[in-house]
């Protein structure tokens, strides 16, 4: 694991729960960790959304001023700055979707080339523009223009939502395979909840990043 | 499962009405239904389509009713304020018998309001936004696939009745994502455009599109054949999901994101004892009152719980419905505040007593 971690992808392709359990992840291995909520795109189902929580198991949440609130403002704090300076502080950077929440990493781009990062395109291949290799490989291509960073790997998170289930991964790695292969990138995890994981082949245990899930419905029953 | 894709309510939406033929679509961006415009940006040019950002929402409204009168499948989305923008354009629209599809995905308000979900456009969409005597037929979806069903639904409902149809979601369904599948569906046979401003190709007579008849008596009879057409409708065309609703004590009124929410709230009142149901209108022109002979029909010694975000504008329907035979009550969270299960299921045990 890196100290810099970018999360990118296409909306909905579940980018969220996996920087949440990333910042988790790395609050547990080093004791301490950062996450920024980056998107100045959507103001609904954001890292903000589990900043109590987020908080409580110690990871610090850098999030725009008035996410969640009614003022649809598309700034970000100037503390995301802070992530660069404190270089023993793991961070993850919950990057809007698509090329146009990008955007919002490119003006980061002097810092961030100075150090190793990683930089994560997350991918779920049920996700209609993000089905097949082609429309991938365009979506990669366009987060990298426009936020100047590069892709480092890929992770292969393809779900239904709460109708997920292990068959879903079916015929994603070949998909992932040929991704791989065009960007030159390697698949670095597959992830999900832990049930939906518990079917794959034992081939990809070393890779199994298993989620637990923080975006709620309001009609879930914990509501 | 094997067709399920996991798609946002907007785009969904978006996507189902181009899989019923809609090829123009006129509108202006405003959180939460941005993504309904930004899927037709998209797509459009693709397959042969017209999308344009009108410079405001006056300006899509009447391109609606433009391409409308000449015979195409067209739609126009916007959230509250944008839908209050549109109003005077769908009174046109329904006074000139263009078919058409308003999407209003609604917010906080009154006012520029929020940006959070809402059902607080109930009274306005339901009981005529603009003036003069016409109705919206008004469906309202509580889940993405039933967004994707209804749409198409809507269309044909359009087509078949000469008259605008609003898609009444919320800022939640036009943002959250579940599982939806694209079903291939027959499309019903439906009348031919006749009246359509198409072109006479010199064989008939040219079709006029209006609105303005200076003669009263005119202008009746027109409202009159209309009125004929909007009691095909209620009696043709409401929808509504009910369960349980005859012996229970309690009944749970809810549409749309509501009525998932109250749902979880009635599974663990029952959990407890209490002997609740759930009245879905899934049209709300025209209101269900159906459903509610039928939670009648045994016994009338029980309460009708309307719950919604909003500060009760269905509660008039629902004690219409019930006309004085059982209590009616409400329950509800507004300003973009959504209702928790435990809320409900609160008021559910205020009303029935300890257990």
């Amino acid at each position: 694991m890196k100290r810099l971690n970018i999360i990118t992808g296409h909306y909905g392709s579940g980018k969220t729960e996996f920087a949440i359990n990333y910042a988790l992840c790395l609050k547990q291995r080093f004791g301490k960790a950062v996450i920024c909520d980056m998107d100045i795109v959507n103001p609904y189902f954001r890292t903000n959304d589990a900043n109590a929580l987020l908080t409580a198991s110690g990871v610090k949440v850098i999030a725009p001023e008035y996410a969640g609130t009614n003022l649809d403002l598309p700034s970000l704090p100037c503390d995301v700055y802070s992530v660069f300076a404190d270089k023993t502080a793991p961070a993850v950077l919950d990057v809007g979707g698509d090329e146009e929440g990008a955007v919002a990493l490119g003006q980061y781009y002097p810092y961030i080339k100075n150090e190793d990062y990683e930089m994560f395109l997350v991918i779920n291949a049920k996700r209609p523009d993000t089905s097949d290799a082609d429309s991938i490989v365009k979506l990669a291509h366009e987060i990298q223009q426009s936020s100047r960073c590069r892709i480092t790997a890929l992770v292969n998170n393809t779900n239904l939502s709460y109708l997920s289930s292990p068959c879903d991964f079916d015929g994603t790695f070949e998909l992932m395979e040929e991704v791989s292969k065009r960007l030159s990138v390697p698949l670095k995890y597959i992830s999900g909840t832990a049930e939906s994981l518990a079917g794959l082949k034992s081939e990809y245990d070393s890779i199994k990043f298993p989620l637990k899930l923080f975006m709620q419905l309001p009609f879930d029953a914990l509501a | 499962m094997g067709n399920k894709i996991l798609m946002k309510g907007n785009e969904a939406l978006a996507e189902a009405a181009i899989r019923a033929g809609c090829r123009h679509f006129f509108g202006y961006p405003i959180t939460p239904q941005t993504e309904v415009s930004a899927y037709m940006a998209k797509k459009m040019p693709k397959i042969g389509g017209t999308f344009l950002q009108a410079e405001s929402e006056v300006s899509a409204i009447n391109m609606v009713y433009g391409a409308g009168g000449a015979g195409v499948r067209v739609m126009t989305s916007s959230s509250s304020p944008g839908i209050s923008l549109k109003q005077e354009g769908i009174s046109y629209i329904a006074g000139a018998d263009v078919p058409c599809v308003i999407v209003n995905i609604v917010r906080g308000g009154p006012g520029l309001g929020g940006i959070q979900p809402a059902q607080s456009d109930y009274f306005q969409a339901t009981k005529g936004g603009g003036h003069g005597d016409y109705h919206l037929v008004v469906l309202a979806p509580s889940s993405i696939q039933e967004m994707v069903d209804l749409t198409s639904d809507a269309f044909d409902i359009g087509d078949k009745y000469r008259c605008p149809v609003m898609i009444m979601g919320d800022g939640m369904l036009g943002q959250m994502m579940e599982p939806v599948e694209f079903k291939d569906t027959d499309a019903e046979s439906l009348p031919e455009k006749e009246w359509a401003t198409s072109g006479t190709g010199m064989k008939r007579k040219k079709n006029i599109i209006n609105s303005l008849f200076i003669e009263a008596s005119e202008l009746e009879d027109l409202v009159l054949e209309r009125q004929k057409r909007y009691d095909a409708i209620i009696a043709n065309e409401v929808r509504y999901e009910a369960i349980d609703t005859e012996e229970a004590d309690i009944v749970l009124v809810a549409y749309g994101t509501t009525a998932r929410i109250a749902k979880t709230a009635m599974a663990k009142a029952k959990e407890k004892g209490y002997k609740v149901g759930i009245i879905r209108p899934i049209t709300l022109w025209p209101f269900p009152f159906e459903a509610f002979e039928k939670a009648l029909s045994k016994n009338t010694n029980k309460t009708f719980l309307a719950v919604e975000m909003s500060m009760g504008q269905m509660v008039e329907d629902v004690r219409l419905a019930v006309n004085g035979r059982a209590d009616v009550q409400f329950f509800g969270r507004t300003g973009g505040v959504v209702p928790t299960p435990n809320e409900i299921l609160a008021k559910i045990e205020e009303i029935g007593g300890a257990k």
